[in-house]
Order: structure tokens, then sequence, then C-alpha cells
């Protein structure tokens, strides 16, 4: 049953807030981190709880994220609920470690507020650290506004520390876009979501009762079962995300799917973004659908695993997709998000035409008018029959 | 060294404390070492040791009983580093190809 709505604290809170209460709510044992913008108020609100008495985890401030990633990795050993917040640069340092996190089997959620990658340094928002990352064997959860931050913090606990998955899981939302601008948030309250997210029963922690030993050496002889064990883990996931988010969905009635889907059935044209550019194509597509074209929208939310059977579902007998991403792989055949969406789609009856729009660089705005943009040159190009690899847009060239 | 992914532990987990004993390595090696015992000081004193002190990987074993001193070899574990054979200082030990 949900919630009864008296209940529920209503906030305006900036989404670096939302996933601090979060964080707040989901007693952790010990947070490590370094602060870095845009991401700064996670930790910062995180720490004043601490400082007020309002949770009783240990909060270690280190001395770069290399160390915080490393001591969250050590806290999770013990069987501790875990996380850290980070973005761009700081991400970057945490490099060598979120491998590690995620081979070790480490259940931290990890939000991050994504920005641009140095250089030239640039502390706004794009896709680039994320990316960057998504081969590191993270679950990635992209998010949508402020809530959905919250929501999907809290979701993510039960995710990670399922016995099905016990991987590690980033929270992104965009920096600053998202981080620092002021949302209405629903939040539970704190003994639902104790209820909810429960405690973490660990699988072998480190005992001194039950000497074991974590992360050791493994070479040409067993390396690549344990690599084996990590594929099969992550693509557990959908179940186990599906099954997590109907238990969320009974207390709050909220959702979010891997994906979203906006007027999908019967669109021509589909737009497939992320994070809050999908907020701006759902409003594009519903000016666009006045004038009587068919666009539709997929938000994706979860880019690890990619849910891609689900996608090529969803696309349909669509003419065209049409791809907004915020990131580039320098010399790639297409950039990280196309390069998904493309392979989804190989083996679909009728592959539609796939457009690979790259915006919003460094913090680039993305406005409705960049989405009409992608659009016009879509129509053009299947009228033409052919389109180029990718584009870039709203940059002057 | 034949397990599937799925019959070991997770994550490269070793579970069962000190199992790097099971692990003999002494399959790596390629010369080993022979020991004479005419000159030793062990056997003839109980006294240097150098080899013992050396040896990475505490296969020199030295014993005493009654008075009388005895010298050998762990070969399960000695990879033939060679180490004890430029240690001693009365070239009591000698390496010789497997």
């Amino acid at each position: 049953m949900t919630i009864s709505k008296d209940k529920i604290k209503i906030e305006g809170l900036t989404g670096d807030s939302a996933i601090a209460h979060a964080l707040r709510q989901a007693n952790l044992d010990v947070l490590a981190a370094y602060p870095i913008t845009p991401q700064t108020i996670i930790v910062e609100d995180y720490q004043r709880f601490a400082a007020d008495g309002e949770i009783n985890a240990a909060v270690i401030p280190v001395e770069s994220e290399h160390s915080a990633m490393s001591a969250c990795v050590g806290a999770s050993a013990v069987g501790g609920r875990v996380a850290t917040a980070s973005a761009s640069a700081g991400l970057a340092l945490m490099w060598e470690i979120l491998y590690v996190a995620a081979s070790m089997r480490m259940p931290i959620v990890f939000t991050v507020a994504n920005r641009a990658l140095s250089g030239p340094i640039n502390i706004h928002n794009d896709h680039s650290d994320g990316m960057g990352m998504r081969d590191s064997g993270f679950i990635q959860l992209y998010c949508q506004s402020c809530q959905e931050a919250y929501d999907t913090t809290l979701m993510a606990f039960r995710l990670a520390e399922h016995h099905d998955i016990l991987l590690p899981v980033m929270v992104g939302i965009d920096g600053f876009i998202l981080s620092h601008n002021v949302e209405r948030v629903e939040m539970l309250p704190d003994d639902e979501v104790e209820k909810f997210v429960g405690v973490r029963a660990p699988v072998d922690p480190l005992d001194p009762n039950n000497p074991l030993t974590m992360g050791p050496l493994a070479l040409t002889d067993y390396y690549f079962e344990f690599k084996e064990q990590q594929d099969r883990a992550i693509n557990r996931v959908p179940k186990v995300y599906k099954e997590v988010e109907a238990e969320f969905e009974k207390i709050t009635g909220r959702k979010y799917g891997q994906f979203e889907t906006y007027k999908t059935e019967d669109a021509d044209i589909i737009i497939i973004a992320m994070s809050t550019m999908g907020g701006t194509a759902k409003v594009v597509a519903d000016v666009l659908r006045e004038k009587g074209e068919k666009v539709g929208v997929i938000r994706l939310k979860m880019f690890r695993p990619f849910p891609a059977e689900g996608i090529a579902k969803a696309v349909g007998n669509a003419k065209a997709v049409a791809i907004f991403e915020k990131a580039m792989s320098f010399g790639a055949a297409a950039h990280p998000l196309a390069m998904e969406v493309r392979t989804a789609l190989y083996e679909s009856k009728e592959r539609p035409m796939i457009l690979d729009f790259v915006v919003g660089l460094g913090g680039r705005d993305v406005p409705p008018t960049t989405f009409v943009e992608g659009i016009e040159k879509t129509k053009e190009y299947l009228k033409a029959g052919k389109a180029p690899k990718y584009e870039t847009l709203g940059v002057r060239k | 060294m034949s397990e599937k992914f799925n019959e070991i532990p997770m994550a490269g987990n070793i579970v069962e404390p000190g199992n790097a004993e099971k692990y003999k390595t002494g399959g790596w090696r390629a010369e080993k070492p022979i020991h004479n015992p005419e000159a030793c000081l062990w056997i003839k004193n109980g006294t240097c040791g150098r080899c013992w002190i050396f040896c990475p990987d505490m296969s020199v074993i030295l014993t005493e009983k009654n008075g009388k001193y005895s010298y050998e070899f762990n070969y399960e574990y000695c990879k033939g580093c060679g180490i004890c054979a430029a240690e001693c200082p009365t070239q009591s030990i000698h390496m010789e190809k497997e």
C-alpha cells in the first residue's frame, strides 16, 4: 500500500540535496569522499547530518578520490553499507579502484553529478565521466529529476546488495542542471525507508574469526573465470531491478523502468536521450505532435546493463531513431549511446535510420531548438535515404 | 585448476586461510641446491646459518639433536633461486641442473 500523503515530507531540494537525504535515510555505515564540483552538496549536506548527530555513519574525509573509493572498498569488504560521490576529474582519479570495486563485488552506491572531463578544465555537465567508466563493471542509472535521484539512490542499495548481484551502482544526475536546481521532492518517512532498504546482509565479509583473503592475484589460470562470474552477475540486474522497483512502487506509486517511453507507439521518429535531456525531448515531441509530426521519445535510465532487447522492441517500426548524447568517443565508429543503440537494432527486421547527434559538451545548453534542428535534419536524411555517421549540434562551425 | 566459474569462490576470494601451502613452488625450479657437509659451519659447530637466514622460501632446514647438527633442503618449496649458494661463506652449496 502506498504511504499516506500526510506522512510524506515535501521539500524543495536540489538534486544533490535529494541524494544526501536518501543517503541519510539509507543508514550508511561509511561514507568516504573527497569534494568535487558539482556533487559538492551531497557530501556537504551529509557531513552536516553527521555533525548534527542525525546519522551514525563514519564519514571519512580522504586525501583523494583514489583513496575515497579505496576506503569504500575496505568498508564494504567488512560488510558495511557504503556510499561515495564524485564527478569528472575526481571520478577519473578513482579509475583503478572502480574496476577493483566491481570485480571484488563490492555493493557500493556511487552518486555522480555528471560533469565534463578536462581539458580545457570545465565544471559543467556532459556525460564524459559516466561514459568513461562504462566498462568498469558498475551498474549505471541516470536520472531525469531530483525526485528520481532520491528514489534511485534508495533503490540502488537494494540492487547493489542483492545476493544475485553484488555489484557497485553509479547513480548519475546532470551536473548543475539537476545537482544545483531546486525541484519538488517527496521524501518518505525515515522508518519506511528503513523498512525498504533493510540492513545489508553481507556475503563472506572480512571477519577475524573466519579469515579469508580478498582481492588476491589471479593470472592466466583463474582470472577469466572471475570475469565470467562478473558478467553473469550484471546480466541478472534487469530481473532484480524489476523486483526492487515493484516493491518501491508499492510504497510510493512511482516507477521508472530501465527506460521510459513517451508517445513511441505510432512514432515515425524516435528521440533517444538520457538524463535531463529526456524532459526537454518530451516537450519537443509534444510541440511537434501538435504540428502533426509523429515524434516519440525513449529516455534511457539504465545504461549498464544496456537494455538492448527492450530498446529494439520499443523502437518497433519507427523510420528513424535520433540519438542525442552528451559524450564523444573520439575516433569511434559511433559515440557511446549510438554505439549501443545501433548494436541493439542490428537484429531488427526493418532497421530504422540511425542519427547520432552529439550535443551539450561542457555544459553547452541543449534547448528545445537543438532537438528541433536534429529532427529537421532527420527528416531531410530520411528523404535523401542517407545520413552522416554522426553530427555535432550546437557548436559553432 | 579445472574448476568452472561457478565452482570457485566469488571474486577470487580465498576462503580457506593458509592454503598457499598447498602450492608446491618446487615445481618452478630449474636448478637445485646441493649441500656438501665437509666445510659447512653449521655441521661443524652449529654456527653461521646464512643460508637459513637468506632463504626466501624457508626451505633450508637446520636441526640439532643431542649435539649433532644436520642439514637438509625442503625441495617441495625450494624454487632454486640460488641465494643460499651465493651467500655460503665456505662454498658448501652448489647448484645443479634439474
